[in-house]
């Protein structure tokens, strides 16, 4: 089992609130990631969870247990952290075996040469050189065993700080922006390494990340923080789909969606730039902020009453899509549209453009922010 | 390379051997004067190790040898009669016991204060770690009197305790070593807490290890500054010849009704002054370490 459960955490360091009124439930075997801007109290979260802090207010319990008192070693969780935090001055082997070490001795077979007299301790070190020698085979470190962090390179460490987690088969994983000291290509590799590895041990983990890439791709549901505030928690998909509100559709998708100001009228028909929107909006005569997605946008040739048109700013060519970021009248915001390398190559900086928007994409704030929705899908 | 670059090089080397030998010119002396007879000291002559004559030793004959025992080349007599005049082994052993029982004490007392005034938040630790600071302005000479007066009322003067006992907190080694804690990052505290060690636990097993560099430049300046203390010992070390240690047993050598006799003296300061130069040779790339504090990567 792996339940966590936490029940109106707050925490504040002096009189700066960190986090607010939290209510989270993560279920045995899942993996949920805590995404949100730097500073927004994800890993102090992460850390109440550890017992590394204490919350100012509210309740951790692992399991249905109350461990609000409980030190962090007796929680029995494991947790990674971004700078690995390996013992530099003990080889890869003596890392891995520290937490079991620490577990199964007790203080008196802990000690040097008088602690062998111990007839316990031979049993206790066999079982602890297995689970060890399994830990380094699933993780392919086997090899690395009798080196030292400081002659590993970055996705080396990586495995080990997973290993020295994995060795005491915890409860639940707690990891803390894991993958973010490692360069590009080894993050996206690693990606997909640590969510086979949910997969095949089935334990929960907790993962703290500000990079929205990672938490779309590998997480089971996604809580989103913003400022101390958990703003919406659900599967990723649904996320980024379903936005509760412009700051949470602001952070998760890359490029960030676009925002344009509008209003409704008093039936409710949404009006930006020069277009209107078709689905009635269910507030009426108010200013509204209309959320799209760039690749709910395209570049075409037709003008009709549908599309806007604007002049192209940046070209920005990743290969498989081509962004453009356009420069729109009476909207003082760079809007970015994805456009397809093979319809829109001869498309150069300086071109006017028509942008056509799917229809049934867009999404609809409020002035504060808050998501409406429409009255009816139609349309 | 240019002509003009080995003129510039030449004047940095100059200045610099100039500034070498300003410094080494004693230690010179002292191998030199521990090699020659006492003439030759005292007119001045004979270069390193003067003529090596052998002779007799007045100073030895008056102390109660045989004239056979006192027939000898001067090295060999300086450093015979060294030994013979003082017991230099056990002015040895002593300053290994003083030293190293200050050190170790230092360092038992030093790594848990740093951990604590690098790591943990506590209400007032500020105020503690300037009351460190403060302590470090103190000079020992204004406050030796009052102590010694506290370790007579005691009853600890001629004992080992009395130079041990207060060099044990070292102010400067709980700067030195909250410094270099403060470079250790958090996280791997968090990780040791994490996999179930205390506090005590994480100061031994994982701040020491880490903090070996710094460790050993401050076991450095702590043996030198005791191994070559004078003042301590002489202040509270008043008449037990079995507790001195080696700076106060050359003091033997001085004056006396044999008149100043340099040759057996500075052999004598040439045997306590070796350990150290040896120490230092052994330890000389890790205390550069430790100074520039290059902590971890």
């Amino acid at each position: 089992m792996g339940t966590i459960s936490l029940k109106n955490i707050s925490k504040s360091f002096g009189s700066t609130q960190v986090l607010n009124n939290l209510n989270v439930d993560i279920q045995d075997g899942e993996f949920l990631t805590l995404v949100g801007p730097s500073g927004c109290g994800k890993s102090t979260l992460l850390r109440i969870i550890a017992g590394l802090e204490q919350q100012t207010s509210g309740d951790v319990l692992i399991d249905n247990k109350n461990v609000n008192k409980i030190r962090a070693s007796e929680r029995d969780l494991a947790m990674v952290f971004q700078s690995y935090a390996l013992y530099p001055h003990l080889t890869v082997r003596r890392n891995l075996e520290t937490p079991l070490r620490l577990r199964d001795y007790n203080a008196f077979e802990r000690l040097p040469l008088i602690g062998n007299f111990s007839p316990n301790k031979k049993s206790k070190t066999e079982s602890i050189n297995q689970l060890v020698n399994k830990t380094s085979e699933t993780l392919q470190i086997s090899e690395l065993l009798d080196r030292k962090p400081g002659q590993l390179s970055g996705g080396q460490r990586q495995r080990v700080a997973l290993g020295r987690a994995m060795v005491r088969e915890p409860v639940a994983f707690l990891m803390d922006e894991p993958l973010s000291n490692l360069d590009a290509a080894l993050r996206v590799h690693m990606r997909s390494e640590l969510s086979e590895l949910h997969n095949s041990l089935k334990t929960t983990f907790v993962y703290v990340t500000h990079d929205q890439a990672e938490a779309l791709t590998m997480s089971s549901r996604m809580a989103v923080m913003i400022d101390g505030n958990l703003l919406q928690l659900d599967t990723p998909q649904e996320v980024y789909d379903n936005p509760s509100s412009l700051s949470v559709a602001q952070f998760v998708g890359s490029p960030k969606i676009n925002i344009f100001n509008g209003s409704s009228d008093s039936s409710g028909t949404v009006n930006f730039l020069n277009v209107n929107l078709k689905r009635k909006s269910s507030e009426s005569n108010s200013d509204l902020h209309i959320g799209i997605r760039p690749e709910h946008l395209e570049i075409t040739n037709n003008k009709d009453e549908n599309t806007f048109s604007g002049t192209v700013a940046y070209r920005e060519n990743l290969g498989s899509d081509i962004y453009f970021h356009v420069n729109i009248e009476d909207n003082s915001k760079k809007i970015i549209v994805r456009g397809l390398p093979q319809f829109t190559h001869q498309i150069t900086n300086g071109s006017s453009v028509n942008i056509k928007r799917d229809s049934n994409k867009a999404l609809l704030f409020n002035q504060t922010g808050m998501r409406i929705h429409f009255n009816n899908a139609m349309g | 390379m240019e002509a003009k670059q080995y003129i510039g090089e030449g004047w940095k080397h100059a200045i610099l051997i100039v500034g070498a030998i300003v410094v080494l010119l004693p230690f010179y002396m002292m191998v030199s004067m521990s090699l020659k007879s006492q003439q030759e000291i005292q007119s001045i002559s004979g270069g390193l190790i003067g003529a090596q004559e052998t002779q007799t030793f007045p100073v030895c004959v008056k102390t109660g040898y045989s004239e056979e025992e006192c027939t000898m080349k001067p090295y060999k007599y300086n450093y015979w009669f060294a030994f013979e005049k003082a017991p230099i082994p056990r002015y040895l052993m002593n300053g290994v016991i003083v030293t190293l029982s200050i050190f170790i004490i230092q360092v038992l007392v030093a790594l848990p204060c740093a951990y604590a005034l690098a790591k943990l938040r506590f209400y007032g630790r500020e105020f503690v770690f300037s009351m460190v600071l403060f302590c470090l302005l103190i000079p020992v000479h204004g406050i030796a009197l009052p102590l010694y007066v506290m370790l007579a009322q005691a009853g600890l003067v001629d004992t080992y305790s009395a130079l041990i006992l207060p060099w044990t907190i070292s102010v400067f080694g709980i700067f030195l070593m909250r410094q270099f804690f403060m470079t250790v990052p958090d996280e791997l505290i968090d990780a040791a807490r994490m996999d179930g060690m205390g506090e005590y636990a994480i100061v031994w097993k994982v701040m020491l290890p880490t903090a070996i560099p710094a460790l050993l430049a401050f076991a450095i300046f702590s043996v030198v500054a005791h191994w070559n203390d004078y003042f301590w010992p002489r202040m509270v070390i008043t008449g037990n010849r079995d507790l001195f240690t080696p700076p106060l047993g050359i003091r033997e050598f001085r004056g006396g009704i044999d008149s100043d006799e340099f040759g057996p003296m500075m052999a004598s300061i040439v045997t306590v002054t070796v350990p150290l130069i040896v120490a230092f040779i052994i330890a000389q790339k890790r205390f550069i370490e430790g100074i520039t504090l290059t902590g971890m990567k």
